[in-house]
């Protein structure tokens, strides 16, 4: 089964993938309104009770499940039953998805036109699509695509439709909803809207809940969300959410379906669509709120190449093999089924699991392109490159990769420098190519009137933006990174020693990277049988030691980490140094970009990624989860700071002070 | 009781002047009620309907036994008029066997060889088999069911549909006993010693040791069928009454012997085989000669019986004197009532008579502390927990029942089959759900999934007339095209009800007329019939599948009302694909019927068979399958045994369904009445 693959971790990188076909080149020779009218007969779950969008409705009102919150809401609330009931049905009017053929017929042409403007190609695994179909007549499916682009849904639906499959229903945040036209478009092709915090809301989380199983029970439609939550606004995999994970593994747990298929879906962008944005986000510029004049702006994306694009359909994964051995489904015995429950704490340990197992299969079927290679190698000498070194550098990491797993998607048949070339020009706005030596394009100051401030902003926006792209193949060198950065800091070659501190780097970045909980043993193993195969390094009984050969690529592991070292030792600075007794949780990352801010300018810092909101969030929930800071709540919520123990932290990641044992022990 | 023979004459004279239709119906209805007397039917087959003034005489007479013997009469004249009714074409098929006819030899009780009228490697009499005949056609033998001597032309395209069999492939039995293959038994001599001086029956003849070491579980009979002899009781003891019991048991903890109890050897649950540890001499102890009723109480309506008695002789020993105790368990041919009190046994008209807990009034049991019963008749003590729950359902494990006082009713006037058609097995349970709610539920009521439905189908005889034919045709496209059901998705409920004529009809219609609320058509009784003389042929028929590769079970479960259709889908899903994963190369048989239903919930029946061509070790594959089957139920909210029992096959799972501290009190019992493992055969616990 698919989901036994799911748990034997190593000898991943000898998985075969499937090949891809580019699904524009049909698109580019034959008529796209034709296409968008032709006579579409997906295939259907055996199972499937036939039902209408508006019956839905009815059905989820009437369900015992909502009945019985209903009651409880209004004998809790007091207020009558119909007024409660009235509120549900508003609250299902605002989710509800009205998907009609005739709109998705309308983006299969307008999106045929767009796509074809925008990327050279779009490719798919077509025997991913053949395992689907498969998977979408046996048991309810559910799609989990990775999230980096607004494309992304557009792109499930379109692909979906292409192929003759069930169109899916798409669970969207709320922001959409403000987008006057737009949203009620997408309300049709399938988006349901869900508000991003209903935290206490039980009503709500009832009619939602009940919607998505009574869709999910009846084989309405393959139900689509992202695992992420939200889009990736670094590229790097955010750590999964498990509320709607539960909710759709709920009805299996239960009894009510005999199985769920999973199917993680990979979609990467040669380049992204929001790259820029990205970086302004996450230096502190607010996003654009989504509305529709600001997407007709945003029209000129249309005139630029985006390059190819890549859609994996990884295998489906069943629930029931997944919570094998893993969930006890009789502790549903006991309690009528419409009765809401809370997940049980080893359910809630499964979910998060299988979340985060889901989200590396994302990551595993991402297509990296070559420039993914050279961002790396750019990121990592601010000085650049000659184009000469650049190519045998790339030449060398592409090999790296491929033995570490990566899914690289290499020209085959073409010279090295060629593919290079052509990536160098496809990012062109990121770069300075001059007299044959690369550089990121930090140096062009653009106007003379710009303070110092404004050129570190803009320099921060062009390495923020390729960060994106070497984010992507991070999780390729993440284990083996953390194993190099671990030998060097432990300062030994104890295996004991330098596995502590493996141990205490993966929690550390525990929020940063997609690190499964609970499987420290196993990702050191990996890192080992990894570098071990790669010639890097041997592992005696006791003892790890480098090879002979094996500098360069320890070191090129290290420096993957670098910024992120650099960037949790300045926010651990900060907060001994800056942070005063009062700091709030709203004050944290402005004060902390500006204590950045200030050390580049002064020429004590050099790494502009530790600018990003997102690594300085991720630092503080891991000194949060280290307990080294405690959040108070008074009036607002304030970080209580041990200071010490920060201080320590940050000499350890700094690798001042060999990491020892007791400070361990507590972690 | 008076009333009550009245209404049979007042029944009686409506039919013989009401028209066709009803005298047929009102055959069917007595027929069932009768079969049990079919051998003195036989004998007064021939005499005229006898006159309303000798009604009179016997209506006056207390002689309960000259009641009965008026009661057949009546029945016998409207048997007689059957060749009337079947010339006018009308009349359906013949009436289906779901209790055995009698025969001369049945009315001598269980023989202590057994195996000279039983199969040896297999279920029931020597003499009813069903086998293919040279054109491939299946017919049923002997002269014990009404499906005896018929052609079933029908049964070999659905075997060979169902299962991708082939008669040119067959996997025949091994024909004799290898007695060389026995083990010498281990024999206590002491203990045989002085049980000789009391004069206790015994026997250590291998057939009779073997036909005593298993029950009729798949794997039991597949490794008969193959001259496979496992670990067998060393003798056999054959009490004749409640001191011969306590003897026996008495040596035995004096010898310290191995005692297991064996009633009618009808197990599905590995009960009775003999534990592999077990080093003692294993004494299976054979109940079949405590088979009298000592005495019926007419004025509380209690029997005192034998516990060693079956089911069938029970019930025509009180029904000679004008009684039942409506307990009819599927396999009531052959278990004993002593079996019944030690599984927690539940009978098909349980809604009427209520299951064996509810029967029993007062039970005798010879445990090695001694005899446990109670010191009075009353119907419900308020005594500490009733010890009689300690001794239902302790399986062989405390001690031997020797005597049991058992509710009994008079026998009902008026008995009518009948069936439901529905759309889909929801609505089916839908429909068996409301009935449950507005407690009408008819003496019996099932519902059989579309699969099962089929099967029935294929157990129809052939039929004599074109006319009925052209019906049957009729009919079914009145149902699929009129009525627009898809004969894919089709199932049927069957229903039995029992009680005075008006009471029954009254309750039909209530029950029809929810029926129709949920789309169910009225099917006929014939349809209800077949439905339950399936469950009586279905062993005989898995003897049929295993000479042709095919081997099969059922089990069962009880399940809360709103777990039903998720629990039958996904158990029925599950088998398919364990099935598959393990290699079965032809998707498996897989269904199951509602078959009780309760306040709370249903009890439900799983048939489970495959096409084991090409498996090396089909056994294994078969109790993975069922395992994981049994894992699926307890999973969806079932529960470990509705009225099969524990015994060793399901014991893995006690303790998660009664709880660490509930097996500790089980134990704490057993280990107070039986602390040297006397009754070892080492179910439940």
């Amino acid at each position: 089964m698919a989901s036994r693959a799911l748990y034997s971790s190593s000898h991943r990188m000898l998985k075969k993938r499937d090949d891809f076909k580019d699904t524009l080149e049909e698109r580019r020779s034959s008529s796209d309104l034709r296409y968008a009218l032709r006579c579409y007969t997906p295939t259907l779950y055996k199972g499937l009770v036939p039902c209408k969008a508006s019956m839905l409705k009815t059905i989820v009102l009437q369900s015992d499940h909502l009945q019985y919150v209903i009651k409880q809401v209004s004998s809790e609330a007091g207020d009558s039953i119909e007024s409660v009931t009235e509120e549900a049905s508003l609250i299902l009017d605002e989710m509800a998805h009205r998907l009609q053929l005739s709109t998705i017929r309308f983006f299969a042409f307008t999106l045929s036109k767009a796509f074809k403007r925008l990327f050279r190609s779009v490719c798919v695994n077509e025997e991913g699509i053949q395992r689907l179909q498969q998977a979408v007549h046996e048991h309810p499916v559910i799609l989990l695509p990775s999230h980096r682009s607004y494309m992304d849904f557009l792109m499930m639906s379109y692909l979906l439709y292409m192929y003759d499959l069930p169109l899916p229903v798409i669970a969207a945040g709320m922001d959409f909803m403000s987008m006057k036209f737009i949203g009620e478009m997408l309300r049709m092709s399938g988006a349901f809207f869900i508000r991003r915090s209903f935290g206490g809301d039980k009503l709500y989380w009832a009619v939602f809940s009940e919607y998505v199983k009574t869709m999910l029970r009846n084989g309405y439609a393959p139900i689509e969300f992202f695992l992420e939550g939200t889009r990736s606004r670094t590229c790097k995999s955010l750590a999964p959410k498990t509320g709607l994970l539960n909710i759709v593994m709920e009805p299996f747990f239960k009894g009510e379906l005999f199985d769920v298929n999973l199917v993680p879906v990979s979609i990467s962008y040669e380049r992204i669509l929001e790259e820029s944005l990205y970086a302004r986000e996450l230096l502190g510029v607010p996003k654009p709120k989504e509305s529709t004049s600001g997407l007709l702006k945003a029209r000129r994306v249309l005139s630029e190449d985006y390059g190819s694009m890549h859609v994996y359909f990884g295998h489906p994964v069943s629930v029931r093999s997944l919570a094998e051995g893993k969930i006890n489904r009789s502790q549903y015995n006991l309690l009528s089924r419409h009765i809401p429950q809370k997940p049980s704490t080893d359910t809630q340990r499964f979910l998060t699991d299988a979340a985060f197992r889901l989200v590396r299969i994302q990551e595993e079927n991402m297509v990296l392109k070559p420039w993914v290679l050279i961002a790396t190698l750019l990121l990592q000498n601010p000085d650049g490159l000659d184009l000469c070194s650049l190519t045998e550098q790339t030449d060398w990491l592409r090999h790296l990769a491929l033995s570490l797993g990566a899914f690289l998607d290499w020209p085959d048949h073409e010279a090295c420098s060629e593919v290079i070339n052509c990536s160098l020009a496809l990012h062109r706005h990121l770069l300075s190519v001059s007299g044959g030596h690369v550089q990121l394009n930090v140096t062009e100051t653009p106007k003379v009137e710009t303070t110092p401030e404004e050129a570190v902003f803009h320099r921060a926006v062009v390495v923020l933006s390729c960060a994106t792209y070497r984010n992507q193949i991070l999780h390729v060198f993440l284990r083996p990174a953390l194993l190099a950065v671990a030998m060097q800091s432990a300062n030994s070659r104890r295996k004991d020693d330098i596995y502590n501190c493996f141990i205490f780097l993966r929690n550390m970045f525990s929020n940063e990277f997609i690190l499964c909980p609970g499987d420290s043993a196993q990702d050191f193993e990996e890192a080992c049988y990894l570098l071990v195969k790669r010639g890097v390094l041997q592992v005696l009984e006791h003892e790890i030691v480098m090879s002979v050969s094996g500098h360069s690529a320890l070191a090129f592991l290290c420096a993957v980490l670098d910024p992120f070292l650099q960037g949790y030792q300045v926010v651990c600075r900060f907060l001994c140094e800056e942070a005063n007794e009062n700091l709030t949780e709203k004050e944290f990352i402005p004060a902390v970009r500006t204590f950045a801010l200030k050390l580049i300018l002064a020429g004590r810092l050099k790494c502009y990624e530790v600018l990003s909101s997102d690594l300085q969030k991720n630092a503080l929930a891991a000194l949060l989860k280290l307990k080294f800071v405690r959040k108070v709540k008074e009036d607002q919520v304030t970080l209580k700071v041990n200071k010490t123990a920060v201080n320590t932290l940050e000499d350890m990641l700094g690798g001042k002070i060999p990491t020892q044992k007791p400070v361990l022990a507590r972690l | 009781m008076i009333y009550e023979y009245i209404s049979v004459k007042v029944f009686c004279i409506i039919t013989s002047r009401a028209g066709r239709e009803e005298r047929r119906s009102a055959v069917r209805v007595t027929r069932r009620v009768c079969n049990l007397y079919l051998t003195s039917l036989h004998e007064q087959r021939c005499r005229p309907l006898t006159s309303d003034s000798k009604h009179g005489s016997s209506m006056a007479s207390n002689s309960s036994s000259s009641n009965a013997q008026h009661r057949l009469r009546i029945i016998s004249g409207h048997l007689q008029k059957r060749p009337e009714d079947e010339s006018t074409g009308i009349t359906a098929q013949e009436c289906k066997a779901e209790t055995p006819k009698s025969t001369p030899s049945r009315l001598t009780p269980v023989p202590k060889r057994r195996q000279e009228i039983m199969k040896w490697n297999g279920w029931g009499y020597s003499d009813s088999r069903f086998f293919f005949n040279k054109i491939g056609q299946a017919e049923f033998t002997g002269k014990r069911y009404r499906l005896s001597g018929l052609i079933l032309p029908s049964l070999k395209d659905w075997f060979e549909g169902t299962f991708g069999a082939n008669l040119q492939h067959k996997s025949p039995a091994t024909p004799t006993l290898n007695l060389s293959a026995v083990a010498p038994p281990n024999l206590n001599e002491p203990f045989i010693e002085e049980l000789k001086a009391v004069g206790v029956a015994m026997s250590h003849d291998p057939e009779d040791r073997v036909f005593r070491a298993h029950g009729h579980c798949l794997h039991e009979i597949f490794a008969l069928r193959e001259g496979r002899i496992g670990r067998v009781p060393d003798m056999v003891v054959w009490p004749s009454c409640h001191k011969d019991v306590e003897k026996i048991v008495e040596l035995a903890c004096k010898h310290n012997t191995c005692l297991i109890p064996y009633g009618g050897g009808t197990s599905v649950s590995s009960a009775l085989e003999c534990p592999h540890e077990e080093t003692r001499s294993i004494v299976s102890l054979d109940t079949s000669q405590m088979n009298r009723i000592l005495w019926i109480d007419e004025k509380n309506l209690t029997a005192h019986v034998e516990a060693g008695i079956i089911g069938q002789d029970l019930e025509r020993q009180l029904n000679e004197s004008g009684y039942c105790t409506g307990h009819e368990p599927d396999s009531m041919e052959f278990s004993s009532l002593g079996g019944w009190v030690a599984t927690r046994a539940s009978g098909m008209k349980k809604n009427i008579y209520g299951n064996i807990e509810d029967l029993v009034v007062h039970i005798k049991m010879v445990t090695p502390r001694g005899v446990i019963e109670k010191s009075c008749l009353g119907p419900r003590m308020s005594t500490g927990p009733d010890i009689h729950h300690f001794i239902l359902g302790s399986e062989g494990t405390l001690g031997v029942v020797t005597e049991v006082t058992m509710k009994i009713r008079p026998i009902p006037e008026y008995q009518k089959y009948g069936s439901v058609v529905f759309p889909n097995f929801q609505q089916g349970v839908a429909c068996l759900r409301e009935v449950a709610r507005q407690r009408c539920a008819p003496a019996s009521i099932r519902l059989m999934d579309n699969e099962q439905f089929q099967f029935g189908h294929a157990l129809k005889p052939q039929v004599s007339s074109i006319f009925t034919s052209f019906l049957d045709g009729l009919k079914k496209f009145y149902i699929t095209k009129f009525k627009g059901f898809d004969p894919h998705h089709l199932c049927v409920a069957t229903l039995l009800f029992e009680g005075d004529r008006g009471k029954v009809l009254q309750h039909e219609k209530q029950v029809y007329d929810i029926a129709a609320k949920f789309g169910g058509l009225a099917a006929g009784e014939d349809n209800g019939q077949r439905g339950y003389m399936l469950t009586f042929v279905i062993a005989y028929l898995r003897d049929l599948g295993m000479d042709y590769y095919v081997i099969g079970e059922s089990f069962e479960t009880s399940v809360p009302w709103d777990r039903v259709l998720d629990l039958c889908r996904n158990v029925k899903e599950r088998i398919v694909l364990e099935c598959k994963e393990r290699g079965v190369q032809f998707p498996p048989l897989s269904t199951c019927r509602v078959t009780q239903t309760y306040d709370a919930g249903a009890c439900v029946y799983f048939y489970f068979a495959f096409n084991y061509r090409g498996l090396s070790d089909p056994v294994h594959v078969y109790e993975q399958v069922e395992h994981a089957a049994r894992e699926e139920i307890l999973a969806n909210g079932g529960s470990l045994s509705h009225h099969h029992g524990v015994g060793k096959l399901r014991k893995e799972w006690m303790k998660e369904s009664v709880s660490v501290v509930g097996l500790g009190m089980l134990k704490s019992v057993k280990e107070y009445i039986d602390p040297k493992n006397i009754f070892g055969n080492r179910n439940l616990l």
